[in-house]
């Protein structure tokens, strides 16, 4: 197994709002290894998004603090560069895809000149031409038509669709070792999510850079991600291969988050939401933060945050870990996807 | 006439409104110091709520955690309850003359001094500050009501009624208010605050009418307006339940900043002799007399200290008010 | 762009007619312009019905209307009726000086505006942003005259005590007619220009930094950060270019409204100035004046209007009006 690109551990990251602290990333851990794609999955509020943003210190530092952790990158811990070479790092080595292309660009100049602006920051020494042309084939690449127009136009005059695809090019234009794409589909339409991630599988492919997606939605992790690491409250309750978490996962979140989905494939009568509303971040009940939504709930979820440990019966390549006190209990729970291959 | 006509607060909308072309409403910002404005709404609040509260409850709380807003509340009270108990509060009478005392400097008797016929000056403002509190509440109460209903009839039908509301809301803009409070005055004689109040009203509304017409404009096209009438609301209903509640938030502010800004106007008028005249009492008044006693900086300190005072309390609450209400308040994205 | 200039215009003349025309009759009623007439001293009692007649004061204000219109056009606003001087020079005069003062204060406004504003945003909650908020909210709250008054109290006490005459508190020169731009007339504007600039600068600066956290708070910014651009390139080239915006409207929309002459400031100084002008003609109730005041406010706020639009328009490519 090659060195992993990336490497977390045990970041904490917090907010100080009016009404209390927010734990938002409560200590989580991960790898990222080159050119795999890592689904991050959960609900609003789980840390997601959070926990990437930290590494590029994107994060407003007034409310936010990172408390504690590393996130060693290449060679360089990313929570304790210098924000210089923090810069460097940025839409460089690591490229970051955001959620609403609609606000993500800055309406009053050119998306060609936005595109050059990524490329200059960091190789301020080329050439106007030479950079025109990069965007120009960035563009291409990504699907954008009529890319030679379209480079003097406004972010307006774009569709989200199209804008998404800017956003795209403009992450990957310095050919990044880690691209971190954050929920980049939620506020599109299903139909252009397909061709949006049918153009991010084209990148990944061109480019072979690691990808974290993050996502709320299981379908994209299915058909897009390698690994995937479940979120719940600021905690990874689960992580591992995608076939392997879909046919039997080992965490009761997980199994609800699955069961809450509609079968297109068969008629249902009922869906089957997770019982409960989401925690609060700032009162986090102790002890396991899912047990007061979770079936398996038993005294012990109370008190003790159980650890994230690889499961029983997990298979010799893959590492499946649950962070479940009693996931062994789960072994042989089938879930609606369980029957089918994933692909 | 202020130097200006200080755009009150949503009239500043460029004025491509006047086409109903949808140009982004800018309005005054405002300065509250949690100030956050503006951008998408991605309903994120799951993770973040301590537990479920009342919007309106939630609302108050953030109103009173700004402190200059809570300050502005207390001023306020303390300031127009002197105004409504002017007769209780004043020591001396407005007219009470007292020609052995003439332009005294402050002391323990006259706190704000005397003027040239030995009026006591601390009087005499507690007694303006209660016109200048009826014109304010009188102007942003009158002025809003009319201009909700303009504005909701304008943004709601559209079309050719709203071309028309929007040609003499113009019309409005484009004519000098002290022309008309001029001849009112002359035409109708005494000039007292109930006459400047009406003729700054008919002024007034036109802010209230643009920011309601706006919020209406946006709101027809959405969602829930759509299900309302597809389930067989009428055209009332529709305005009045779903769609004014959501310029409130707007229309509050709006209102309250209106006080602060109708007093302003009206003590330059008063101030210029053209708005409320004596026998009535009015702070523009004082500062005015005082013009002849320079020496004299208590009686056009004090006066003109009261305005400041009361505007900046107003503007204060109106601030916490916006913070409060606004719902584009940016959270934090797990 | 010009098509939307082109109707805007076209649909600001009937509005401007109506508005004239509204004021005229109000104005027409306010006071009986014939008796005034036969009150005034400066008229011979012999022509004064020969000048009820060329004055039309002997038609209904309606039909005055139109006579006016003419006058307007064709012969520079017609004549005072208490002067009887043609009023066209007059108003150059006046409104000379008062674009002399105003245009100072408004670019000083402006620049320290929007300069207080961007370093306020950027530095939130710093001492700075603190104690220049409260000047802008103080700004904001204070009337004009109250400003003025103060102003002029404070330098006239400084002369009185000490003997020095730092700024002059009324008047434009020391001896009338002076130049224009000499020191005497800076020293004189200085307390005016002060004062406006208060207030103006209270508007501007609060409007920036609302403007400025607005857009700092925003996606975009965040994405050009992300692309790692050093921060004093975001704040220049992608904060500081979309705040400017709203800033623009706000100070064509000031200076439009301020156009129709600082009334307040050049009263308490004793500006020969246009607005000081419109008074004087409103205590002599002099018709023909006060109408030819109310015409060019009325221009002036609607020119000021369509400014703002197209600046708008031209900074917002978003915007565009066809």
């Amino acid at each position: 197994m090659p060195d992993p690109i990336l490497s977390i551990k045990d970041l904490v990251v917090e907010f100080k709002t009016e009404d209390g602290i927010v734990h938002a990333v409560d200590g989580v851990s991960y790898d990222i290894f080159p050119g795999e794609t890592v689904g991050i999955v959960g609900e609003s509020g789980s840390g997601k998004s959070v926990s990437t943003l930290a590494l590029l210190g994107l994060i407003p530092l007034p409310p936010g603090r990172i408390v504690s952790g590393t996130a060693m990158f290449k060679d360089k811990d990313l929570l304790r560069l210098r924000k210089k070479e923090l810069r460097r790092v940025r839409g460089n080595e690591v490229a970051m895809i955001f959620q609403d292309p609609m606000t993500s660009l800055n309406p009053v100049l050119t998306v060609g000149s936005q595109l050059a602006e990524a490329i200059k920051t960091h190789y301020p020494d080329e050439k106007d031409d030479a950079v025109k042309a990069r965007v120009i084939e960035m563009l291409r690449l990504v699907g954008v038509p009529n890319a030679e127009v379209r480079y003097g136009q406004y972010p307006h005059e774009f569709s989200g669709g199209m804008r998404q695809r800017v956003m795209i090019a403009m992450a990957i234009t310095n050919s990044p070792s880690l691209l971190i794409a954050d929920e980049p589909t939620t506020a599109l339409d299903v139909t252009i999510q397909a061709q949006v991630l049918e153009v991010m599988k084209r990148v990944q492919a061109e480019t072979h850079a690691a990808t974290i997606m993050i996502t709320h939605d299981l379908g994209i992790v299915a058909e897009m991600c390698d690994r995937v690491l479940v979120m719940y409250a600021g905690h990874i309750v689960e992580s591992g291969d995608v076939g392997t978490i879909f046919k039997s996962p080992r965490h009761p979140y997980t199994i609800g988050l699955m069961n809450s989905l509609p079968k297109l494939t068969e008629d249902e009568e009922w869906l089957e939401p997770i019982t409960g509303s989401p925690p609060s971040l700032i009162d986090l009940p102790p002890g396991c933060p899912f047990h007061p939504r979770c079936f398996l709930a038993r005294e012990k979820c109370r008190q003790e945050n159980p650890p994230l440990v690889q499961v029983e019966g997990a298979g010799p390549t893959s590492a499946h870990l649950s962070a479940c006190h009693f996931s062994d209990e789960l072994i042989g729970r089938k879930t609606k996807f369980s029957e089918e291959a994933v692909a | 006439m202020t130097e200006s006509l200080r755009p009150s607060d949503d009239s500043l909308y460029p004025s491509g409104q006047m086409e109903g072309n949808a140009v982004l409403p800018e309005g005054d910002p405002g300065t509250g110091f949690l100030e956050t404005r503006g951008g998408p709404e991605t309903t994120e609040q799951a993770g973040l709520d301590l537990k479920v509260r009342g919007q309106w409850a939630y609302a108050r709380m953030r109103f009173f955690r700004h402190r200059l807003a809570v300050a502005g509340l207390i001023g306020i009270v303390i300031i127009f309850g002197a105004g409504i108990l002017a007769g209780v509060v004043a020591p001396y009478g407005y007219f009470q003359i007292d020609l052995t005392h003439i332009l005294a400097g402050p002391s323990s008797t006259h706190l704000f001094g005397t003027d040239g016929l030995g009026r006591d000056e601390f009087s005499r403002v507690i007694w303006g500050i209660r016109t200048s509190m009826e014109v304010g509440v009188f102007v942003a109460v009158v002025s809003t009501f009319i201009g909700l209903v303009i504005g909701a009839v304008a943004g709601y039908y559209g079309g050719w009624m709203d071309n028309l509301l929007m040609r003499i809301t113009d019309l409005v803009l484009t004519l000098p208010l002290l022309v008309i409070l001029l001849t009112a005055a002359t035409l109708l004689g005494q000039g007292n605050q109930w006459r400047v109040s009406i003729i700054l009203v008919l002024f007034f509304w036109t802010g209230i009418a643009r920011v309601v017409r706006g919020v209406f404009l946006s709101l027809r096209e959405k969602e829930y307006v759509e299900a309302a009438k597809a389930s067989g609301a009428g055209d009332a209903r529709l305005m009045f339940r779903h769609m004014l509640p959501n310029t409130l938030g707007p229309v509050v502010v709006n209102a309250t900043l209106a006080v602060g800004f109708a007093i302003l106007i009206e003590s330059a008028l008063s101030f210029l002799g053209f708005g409320i005249k004596p026998p009535t009492p009015s702070l523009g008044g004082l500062v005015a007399d005082a013009q002849q006693y320079s020496q004299q900086w208590w009686l056009t300190v004090f006066p003109g200290l009261t305005i400041v005072l009361i505007v900046l309390c107003v503007n204060f609450v109106g601030d916490g008010l916006r913070d409060a209400l606004d719902p584009q308040q940016r959270r934090m994205r797990a | 762009m010009l098509t939307y200039i082109v109707r805007r215009i076209l649909y600001s003349i009937p509005v401007l007619f109506l508005a004239t025309f509204v004021s005229f009759i109000f104005v027409s009623y306010a006071g009986n312009p014939v008796s005034l007439l036969r009150q005034n001293p400066r008229v011979p009692k012999s022509t004064i019905e020969n000048l009820i007649h060329q004055q039309h004061l002997d038609v209904s204000p309606f039909v005055r209307y139109f006579y006016w219109l003419d006058s307007v056009f064709l012969h520079g606003f017609g004549k005072s009726l208490q002067t009887l001087q043609p009023i066209w020079p007059q108003m150059t005069r006046t409104m000379g000086h008062t674009l002399q003062f105003i245009v100072i204060s408004e670019v000083l406004a402006l620049v320290l505006g929007i300069a207080v504003g961007i370093y306020s945003a950027i530095r939130q909650y710093s001492v700075f942003d603190y104690s220049f908020t409260t000047i802008g909210f103080l700004g904001f709250a204070m009337p004009t005259f109250w400003l003025a008054l103060l102003l002029q109290i404070a330098f006239t006490d400084i002369f009185l005590h000490w003997n020095i005459r730092i700024f002059y508190t009324s008047g434009l020169n020391t001896l009338p007619g002076g130049p224009a731009w000499s020191l005497d007339r800076m020293q004189h504007l200085a307390l005016p220009v002060l004062t406006l600039l208060i207030i103006s600068f209270a508007l501007y600066s609060r409007y920036m930094r609302a403007s400025m956290l607005d857009v700092i708070n925003s996606d975009y910014v965040r994405t050009a950060r992300a692309k790692g651009v050093s921060e004093w390139r975001v704040i220049m080239k992608h904060v500081f270019r979309n705040a400017l915006i709203p800033i623009t409207t706000v100070a064509a929309l000031n200076f439009g409204a301020l156009i129709g002459g600082a009334i307040v400031t050049e009263t308490v100084f004793s500006l020969d100035g246009f607005g000081y002008w419109f008074i004087q003609a409103l205590n002599s109730l002099d018709i023909y004046e006060m109408m030819a005041y109310i015409f060019i406010t009325a221009v002036a706020v609607v020119v000021f209007n369509l400014i703002a639009d197209i600046m708008y328009g031209f900074l917002d490519p978003r915007i565009r009006y066809d």
